[in-house]
């Protein structure tokens, strides 16, 4: 469904607690169809529970989530399965399976979600690979013998190899040198624009965010505290975005730093 | 007084949680079982990583064990000219309580601490997260392989075990205590009854499908990095071994009700 009208993404009131700790407190957003959100925020300010509670990875005590105007939480098990479908994720970490040779990683998705002969998904495989600017003998590597930057382009040719309608990046650019950061960012662009698909980013580097971003949300304490166009985002007015996109240790956003 | 009520009570409500919680994983774990896809490939070198690998040092402690079993009983029965019951206590030893639990507690330490720390790294790299998103179900894709051949292998690897005890015995019977070989054989064959090894063989059973689950159930639950991972593997080998021994004698009061 790709009607306007209704959002791609639709979260409502989503509550998220880890014992006494509130990690969402009511948080609402929206993604529009075709749309590229990212969500700006500190460390440990929930922008992967969320993540993780739209994918179902996690289970919100309270809130609505909705993808295609279609209820998710409490969805039964196969649906939940036939819903994953429209889904790909880029982990933080690449979460590569170190077993599997680099063309089974991004082949997996098809062969043991979809059922795919191997031989067609190898040759899938071997395309999203080129895609993303790897060789075809970088296939038949194991990924622990991949540079981060690679592991990150095996990863986005992973999460785009069954070309899904929503694609969700966590922390794209960590770790990554600015050239490599740039490419991925670029690389994130590209495939995301041929798959027509719907983004949705979490990420603390500006830099990355600015590139990539259609729209820019910031998460603090558990809810949105701004949204608006990537152009916007210098100048929001808003003093918790500015200290944040500025980087500036004073502000009205306060580290939580234990005394020793 | 309270105190002390309400931390046994706390306690014993945190023991129920968690026997609630392994059940439901079990359970879990085999339900993925009933629904396609099945993964055969994955089930068959899961079958050669707990029993093929585990040979070695599965038929070391069977043979040792056995050896040392037929010296010990020697010891023992010469002191009331009952020397002829070596072979019988050997075999039935062997057969019925440590060809299984030597193996069960091997494979523990071996297959079950290495369960614990792969799906735990798993877990804390994302990786089960990463087989949801890729529309797999990782109690399908990791846990069921592993409990079925947990299930199966252990089995054949204490028929090994019981065969390599029993020649353990034998060679330190006619080699080193001077028993004739055809009377020892004659004795290990003449008081060997179906039951016992059968008895060995479905506790066997229960042991594997034990360690592959506490291997599982402390990896999947693994918190916090690579200590989290290291704490998994020592769970999932000590409550395995705990739950062996303890499996054992509830098995054992069943089959022989003690006689």
């Amino acid at each position: 469904m790709s009607d306007g009208a209704i959002p791609k993404i639709a979260v409502r009131g989503l509550e998220k607690s880890f014992g006494p700790k509130r990690v969402l407190d009511g948080l609402d957003i929206e993604c529009r169809h075709g749309e590229s959100l990212v969500i700006i925020g500190g460390s440990g300010t929930g922008k992967s529970v969320l993540v993780k509670c739209i994918l179902g990875l996690l289970h919100p005590e309270a809130g609505s989530i909705r993808i295609d105007g279609v209820e998710t939480i409490g969805m039964p098990r196969g649906e939940r399965t036939r819903l994953m479908h429209k889904f790909g994720m880029l982990f933080q970490g690449s979460a590569l399976f170190d077993s599997l040779l680099v063309w089974e990683n991004v082949a997996f998705g098809l062969i043991q979600g979809r059922g795919m002969e191997r031989a067609k998904a190898r040759e899938i495989a071997l395309t999203k690979l080129a895609a993303v600017g790897l060789g075809a003998e970088v296939g038949e590597l194991r990924p622990a013998e991949l540079s981060g930057g690679m592991q990150k382009r095996v990863a986005l040719a992973r999460a785009i190899a069954a070309e899904p309608e929503i694609i969700f990046f966590d922390e794209p650019t960590t770790g990554l040198d600015p050239i490599m950061a740039d490419v991925i960012n670029d690389l994130i662009i590209k495939c995301v624009r041929e798959l027509g698909a719907t983004a949705v980013s979490i990420t603390h580097d500006m830099v990355s965010a600015r590139k990539i971003a259609d729209r820019i949300a910031m998460l603090y304490r558990g809810k949105i505290i701004w949204q608006g166009p990537a152009g916007e985002v210098d100048s929001s007015g808003n003093p918790f975005v500015d200290q944040f996109v500025h980087g500036h240790a004073e502000g009205p956003i306060q580290m939580e730093v234990r005394a020793l | 007084m309270l105190t002390f009520l309400a931390s046994v009570g706390a306690a014993f409500f945190a023991f129920l949680a968690a026997t609630g919680r392994l059940v439901r994983f079990a359970l879990l774990g085999l339900g993925a079982g009933l629904r396609p896809p099945f993964y055969p490939r994955l089930i068959l070198r899961q079958i050669v990583a707990i029993g093929y690998y585990s040979l070695p040092v599965v038929g070391l402690t069977a043979i040792f064990t056995g050896m040392v079993l037929a010296l010990q009983s020697y010891t023992g029965f010469a002191r009331f000219n009952a020397e002829s019951a070596v072979a019988t206590v050997v075999v039935l030893s062997v057969t019925r309580e440590l060809g299984p639990v030597i193996a069960g507690l091997m494979v523990a330490g071996r297959v079950g601490a290495a369960m614990a720390a792969e799906i735990g790294t798993m877990r804390v790299t994302d990786q089960i997260d990463a087989l949801t998103t890729l529309s797999t179900d990782p109690f399908r894709y990791l846990v069921l392989p592993r409990l079925l051949a947990g299930l199966v292998t252990l089995p054949l690897l204490v028929v090994v075990a019981d065969v390599i005890g029993v020649f353990g015995g034998y060679v330190v019977g006619t080699m080193k205590l001077g028993f004739n070989a055809a009377s020892y054989l004659t004795q290990t064959e003449t008081y060997l009854e179906r039951m016992d090894v059968i008895s060995g063989l479905v506790k066997a059973g229960v042991f594997g499908f034990i360690v592959a689950l506490m291997g599982c159930y402390h990896g999947y639950h693994s918190r916090g990095g690579a200590e989290g991972v290291g704490n998994a593997t020592t769970h999932a080998v000590v409550s395995a071994s705990i739950l062996i021994l303890l499996s054992n004698y509830l098995l054992t009061t069943a089959f022989f009700g003690g006689k």
